[in-house]
C-alpha cells in the first residue's frame, strides 16, 4: 500500500513537473515519462504485494473532502487490477518517449502532465473506498483522457473527444444516482447496503460501467476515441482504462450480496452480443487503429460472457461454475492489458513509418520491420485466442465453465465463443497478413524503416509477456483465488478442489504447448538441413503464368473480408462510392468501401438529433442582450430565496 | 499398466504416422474406380511425400520467414492435435479435461499460419485462398467445438480419451438421435477442414475457385511434402472423431479394436471418395449454410441431449 501511495506522489510529481517544462519537450519528457515509469514500477511492486493479501489494507486519511471521506484500501481485486495499469503505463510512458519524438504536438509538458494523471487517476479508482473519492477519480480520469484524444491532432479528433466525453458522461450520471442508492446518504463503501433495491442497482452500474467498457450499444464513443488518441494513450486506454468498467462492476457486486440468475444471463447475453458485433465490425475496418478499438469491444464482450457465467454459478451455489467464471474473466482482463498494449503501441510504430493508417496502403513491411513485425504477430495470435500464447488460457477457462455449466447456456456459451473466436483469427490474419506481408501497396510502405530502441523495448516486453503468461499455466489460476475470495467472500479451501480439474489441465496445456515448440522447432530444422545442399531458387510467386504481378493485384483488407462482412451484413453496413465499370471497353472504375456502425447511425444519431430538435424552443432563452441575462440571475436568485424560506 | 496393453497404445500412437497418407490415396483410388479409371497407386501420397522430400525448392522473392513457417506449424499443431486423439477405446497419449478445447484451437493456430502464409506470396489468388479459408474455419469451429461439447455431455466425460471410451452400442441405444446428428455434423466438419466436396475441390485446375490448393500453390520441395502429409494428418484426426462416434469400439482386445477402427476409418475414406464422385461443389456463398446447417444440427443434437 505504502508503495501504492508513493507511486501515485510520483506520477502526479513527474506530470506537474513536466507541465512546468512547457514547450521544452526534451524535459518534460524525461520528467513525464521518467516520473510514469519510477510510479508505474514502485506501484506494480505494491500491487503485486498486495495481490496475495487476505484482509484488506486499509488508510484512512481521516480527512474530510467535501462530501466524502479520504479513505484508500487495498484488496487482491483492486491489486490485480492496478497491476496491469502500472506495468503498461510504464511500458507506454517508455513508448511514449520514442513515440512523442517524431508527433506534432504543441505543449508536450501538458501532454505529460495528463498521461500521468490518467494513469494516477486510474490506479485511484482501484483504491478509493469511498463514492465521492472514486466518483472524483473517475473524473479525472475521463478528462485527462479526453484532453489526451484532443491532443493527439487527429483529423476528427475534436468529433471523437466530444463523442467520448458524453457518452461517459451519461453513464457517469447512472453511477452517481447508483451511489446515492447504494450509500443512503453515507459515501464510504464499508457502510453500503444494496437492501431489496439490489436489481435497480445492478442494472444501474451495468449502464454507468458498461459504457466505459464499451458493451453494446453503448461502445459508439470507443472506436472513435482510442484511434484518435497518439497511440501510447491508445494502448492505456484500450489496454486497462476500458477495464475500470470491468473492476466497478466487480466491485458493486462485492455489496450486493448474492446475485439473481437474471443478472448472469442479461451479462452472457450482452457479451455475447457485444463479442460478435465488435469482431464483425472489426473485420471490415480498414484503418488500422479502429480495427483494434473494435477488437476491444469483442474482448469487453468475451469478459462480459465470462463475467456472466460466473454470476450465474454464483447464483445457482455452483462453486466451479462461479470460480472458473470469475476466473476466466479476470484473466482475459489481464490477458487483454498485454496484447492491446503490444497491438496499438505496434499501431503507432506502423503508422508512423508509413504515415498511415489505412490498411490498404500497406503490406511487405515484415521485411522492413521484422521487429515490430515478430511481436505484432505474437499479439495478434494471442489476441485470437491461440495457442501457444496468454489468450488461449483464458478462453480455455470460459470454456470450462460453459462447460460445467451445461445446459442451454453452455451451448449457447461455448458456440458464441468459438464463433468469436474463429472470426477475431480471420480478423486478425487478415490484420497481420494485409500489413506486414506480400508486396507494399504504397511507396510509403516500402521505404518504412523500423522503429528505434524506445518504441521496440516495450514491444518485446509485452509480447514477451504474452508469451510467458502463455506458459505460466496453473499459476494465473492460483493468482485469481484471493481475488475470487474478494468478489464472492468464498473461502479458498472451498475454491481449492473445485479448481483442481481445470488447473490440472492447464498444466497438461503447458505440456502440450512445449511439446509443440519442440515439434516445430524439430521440423524447421530438418526442411532446413534437407535443403542445406540443394537447389534453393528464388522465383515469381505464382500468378497463372503471368510474370509481371503489380502490388495492386494483390487481396486488399477489405477484400479479404468481403465474404465475412457480406455474411454478417446486419451487424455492420458498407458504404459503397465509386462508379461501375461500363461499356464494352471501360476506361475506369473504382469502388471504395466505408464500414458504418448501425448503432451510431441507425440508434444515436437520430437520438441525440432528436434531443437537439426537442432543445430548440429553448432558443429564445438565449437573447444574446446582457439585460435579458441579468434578468435571469435575479429571478433565480428570487426562487431560490422563496424555495428556502 | 502391463506390457502388451502399452505396445497396443504405442501402437495407436504412431498408426496416424504411417497410415494417415492411405486414406488420401484410397479416396482416389475409389474416384477413380467411379469415373472407370485404373488410377494411381494406393501408396501414391507416400511416393509424392517422399519424392518432394528429396527436391529442392523455389521460394518467391516476396516471401518471407512466414511462408517457410505455415507448413512447419501445419505439422506440428496437428501432431500435437493428435497426441490428444484416443483411437479405438486406447486412451491417448495425452488427456486431460477439456482437451477438445486445444485440439480445436490446435486446429486453428494450423490454419492462422496457413492463412499468413497464403497471404505471404502477394498473390491474389492466395489471398482469395486464404479469405474464404478463413470464413469457412471460422464458421466450422463452433459446429465442431458444439459437436464435441455435446459428446462430453452426453458421456459426462470431459477429455476425449474418457468420451471416445464412454462410447458404445449401448450409448447408441440410448440416446440414437442425438449421436446420430453429432455424427453428420462431424462429417461436414470434415468435409470443410480438409477442404474436400462439396466445400472446395482438391483436383479442380483453375486457381480461382481452388481454396485451400491455391492457398499452397507457392510451397515446393520438403515444405509441400509437409503440407501434403499435415493435410492427411488433419484427414485422419477429423476422421477418427467421427469414425469413433460412429463405430465404437467393440470388443475387449484392443488389436482387434484398432484393426476395426482402420476398417472404419477406410470404409469413411471410400465415403468420401463416393461423395467427391456423385456430388457437384456448393456454389461459393451457399458453402456458409452447409457449415451454419451443421453448427445447427449439433445444436438440435444437444437440446435432444439435454433430455435425457
Amino acid at each position: 500500500m505504502n508503495l501504492l501511495l508513493a507511486a501515485l506522489a510520483v506520477l502526479t510529481a513527474g506530470g506537474v513537473l513536466a507541465a512546468l517544462c512547457g514547450r521544452r519537450s526534451s524535459w518534460a519528457a524525461a520528467l513525464g515519462a521518467g516520473g510514469a515509469m519510477l510510479g508505474g514500477v514502485t506501484g506494480a511492486a505494491g500491487a503485486l504485494a498486495g495481490l496475495g493479501r487476505t484482509m484488506p489494507e486499509i488508510i484512512d486519511g481521516g480527512a474530510q473532502l467535501l462530501w466524502g471521506h479520504a479513505v484508500l484500501y487495498l484488496d487482491p481485486l483492486a491489486a490485480l487490477f492496478a497491476l496491469p495499469v502500472c506495468g503498461l503505463g510504464a511500458l507506454t510512458a517508455l513508448y511514449g518517449v520514442g513515440y512523442l519524438r517524431h508527433h506534432h504536438v504543441h505543449y508536450h509538458g501538458a501532454v505529460w502532465l495528463w498521461f500521468n494523471l490518467l494513469v494516477a487517476a486510474m490506479l485511484s479508482v482501484f483504491l478509493a473506498r469511498d463514492s465521492f473519492l472514486f466518483l472524483t477519480a473517475w473524473e479525472v480520469m475521463t478528462v485527462t483522457s479526453f484532453l489526451l484524444v484532443m491532443s493527439g491532432g487527429e483529423r476528427g479528433a475534436w468529433r471523437a473527444g466530444w463523442t467520448y466525453l458524453i457518452a461517459t458522461h451519461i453513464g457517469t450520471a447512472f453511477l452517481i444516482a447508483m451511489f446515492l442508492l447504494l450509500g443512503d446518504g453515507q459515501t464510504g463503501f464499508s457502510s453500503f447496503a444494496a437492501g431489496d433495491r439490489a436489481g435497480l442497482l445492478f442494472v444501474f452500474a451495468l449502464v454507468g460501467f458498461g459504457t466505459k467498457a464499451g458493451l453494446l450499444p453503448v461502445h459508439v464513443w470507443l472506436p472513435e476515441a482510442h484511434p484518435a488518441a497518439p497511440s501510447h494513450v491508445s494502448a492505456l486506454m484500450s489496454g486497462v482504462m476500458i477495464k475500470t468498467g470491468i473492476y466497478g462492476l466487480l466491485r458493486l457486486l462485492t455489496f450486493l450480496g448474492t446475485p439473481a440468475g437474471w443478472w448472469g444471463w442479461l451479462l452472457i447475453g450482452l457479451g455475447l452480443a457485444t463479442g460478435l458485433y465488435g469482431i464483425v465490425q472489426a473485420l471490415a475496418q480498414h484503418d488500422l487503429k479502429r480495427l483494434l478499438a473494435y477488437s476491444s469491444v469483442e474482448n469487453v464482450g468475451i469478459i462480459t460472457l465470462a463475467l456472466g457465467l460466473g454470476v450465474l454459478g454464483w447464483s445457482t451455489g455452483n462453486t466451479a461454475v462461479m470460480a472458473l467464471g470469475l476466473a476466466g474473466a479476470l484473466l482475459h482482463t489481464l490477458n487483454h492489458a498485454l496484447f492491446k498494449g503490444l497491438l496499438f503501441l505496434g499501431a503507432g510504430v506502423i503508422a508512423q513509418a508509413t504515415g498511415t493508417r489505412d490498411l490498404d496502403r500497406m503490406g511487405g513491411l515484415l521485411k522492413r520491420m521484422p521487429w515490430t513485425g515478430t511481436c505484432v504477430l505474437i499479439g495478434a495470435a494471442a489476441i485470437a485466442g491461440l495457442p501457444p500464447f496468454n489468450g488461449f488460457a483464458g478462453e480455455f477457462l470460459i470454456y470450462f465453465a460453459a462447460l460445467l455449466r451445461g445446459g442451454t447456456t453452455g451451448a449457447v456459451a461455448i458456440a458464441g465463443l468459438a464463433l468469436i473466436g474463429g472470426l477475431a483469427a480471420a480478423a486478425f490474419a487478415q490484420l497481420f497478413g494485409i500489413v506486414f506481408l506480400g508486396e507494399a501497396r504504397s511507396s510509403e510502405a516500402r521505404d518504412a524503416l523500423d522503429a528505434g530502441f524506445a518504441l521496440r523495448l516495450p514491444l518485446a516486453v509485452l509480447a514477451a509477456g504474452c508469451v510467458l503468461v502463455g506458459l505460466a499455466g496453473p499459476l494465473t489460476l492460483w493468482l485469481m483465488v484471493p481475488v475470487i475470495t474478494t468478489v464472492t467472500g468464498t473461502a479458498p479451501h472451498l475454491l481449492f478442489p473445485v479448481l483442481a480439474a481445470p488447473s490440472s489441465s492447464l498444466t497438461m496445456i503447458v505440456l502440450a504447448i512445449a511439446g509443440l515448440m519442440l515439434l516445430a522447432g524439430a521440423l524447421a530444422w530438418c526442411v532446413r538441413r534437407l535443403l542445406a545442399r540443394r537447389a534453393v531458387r528464388v522465383g515469381l510467386t505464382w500468378d497463372c503464368g503471368y510474370a509481371r504481378p503489380d502490388a495492386r493485384m494483390q487481396y486488399t483488407a477489405s477484400s479479404f473480408a468481403q465474404p465475412l462482412t457480406a455474411l454478417f451484413a446486419g451487424l455492420v453496413r458498407l458504404r459503397r462510392r465509386g462508379n461501375d465499370p461500363a461499356g464494352l471497353f471501360p476506361a475506369t472504375a473504382s469502388l471504395a468501401t466505408e464500414p458504418h456502425d448501425p448503432c451510431r447511425d441507425g440508434l444515436f444519431v437520430p437520438l441525440f438529433g432528436w434531443v437537439a430538435r426537442g432543445m430548440a424552443w429553448l432558443f429564445w432563452v438565449q437573447q444574446g442582450r446582457v439585460q435579458y441575462y441579468i434578468l435571469y440571475i435575479v429571478v433565480t436568485l428570487g426562487v431560490l430565496l422563496l424555495w428556502k424560506l | 499398466m502391463n506390457g502388451p496393453e502399452l505396445l497396443a497404445r504405442f501402437t495407436a500412437a504412431l498408426l496416424p504416422l504411417v497410415c494417415a497418407p492411405a486414406l488420401l490415396g484410397i479416396i482416389n483410388r475409389t474416384k477413380a474406380v467411379f469415373a472407370g479409371r485404373v488410377g494411381a497407386p494406393l501408396l501414391q501420397p507416400y511416393y509424392d511425400i517422399f519424392k518432394l522430400l528429396r527436391k529442392g525448392a523455389v521460394y518467391s522473392g516476396t516471401t518471407t520467414w512466414v511462408l517457410r513457417a505455415g507448413p512447419v506449424i501445419g505439422v506440428a499443431t496437428t501432431l500435437v492435435a493428435l497426441a490428444c486423439l484416443p483411437l479405438a477405446g486406447l486412451p491417448a497419449p495425452l488427456s486431460f479435461a477439456g482437451d477438445f478445447i486445444l485440439v480445436a484451437y490446435l486446429l486453428g493456430l494450423g490454419r492462422f499460419m496457413t492463412i499468413n502464409a497464403a497471404l505471404d506470396t502477394g498473390s491474389a489468388f492466395c489471398g482469395m485462398g486464404a479469405s474464404r479459408e478463413a470464413q469457412f474455419g471460422a464458421l466450422a469451429e463452433p459446429a465442431l467445438l458444439l459437436a464435441l461439447a455435446g459428446l462430453a455431455w452426453l458421456t459426462g466425460q470431459w477429455s476425449l480419451s474418457g468420451i471416445y471410451a464412454a462410447l458404445s452400442y449401448e450409448t447408441w441405444s440410448v440416446a440414437a438421435p442425438a449421436l446420430g446428428l453429432i455424427t453428420v455434423t462431424l462429417l461436414a466438419v470434415l468435409l470443410t477442414e480438409n477442404s474436400r466436396i462439396p466445400v472446395d475441390d482438391p483436383n479442380t485446375h483453375l486457381e480461382l475457385t481452388m481454396i485451400h490448393e491455391v492457398m499452397v500453390l507457392d510451397h515446393s520441395g520438403p515444405d509441400f511434402a509437409l503440407v501434403e502429409y499435415g493435410a492427411a494428418l488433419k484427414l485422419w484426426l477429423t476422421g477418427v472423431l467421427l469414425t469413433g462416434v460412429a463405430v465404437p469400439a467393440l470388443t475387449g482386445n484392443p488389436w482387434v479394436n484398432m484393426l476395426l477402427a482402420l476398417a472404419a476409418l477406410f470404409a469413411l475414406a471410400v465415403a468420401i471418395g463416393c461423395i467427391e464422385s456423385m456430388m457437384a461443389r456448393l456454389r461459393l456463398h451457399k458453402v456458409p449454410q452447409f457449415i451454419a446447417g451443421a453448427g445447427a444440427l449439433a445444436a438440435m443434437a444437444l437440446l435432444l441431449a439435454l433430455e435425457h
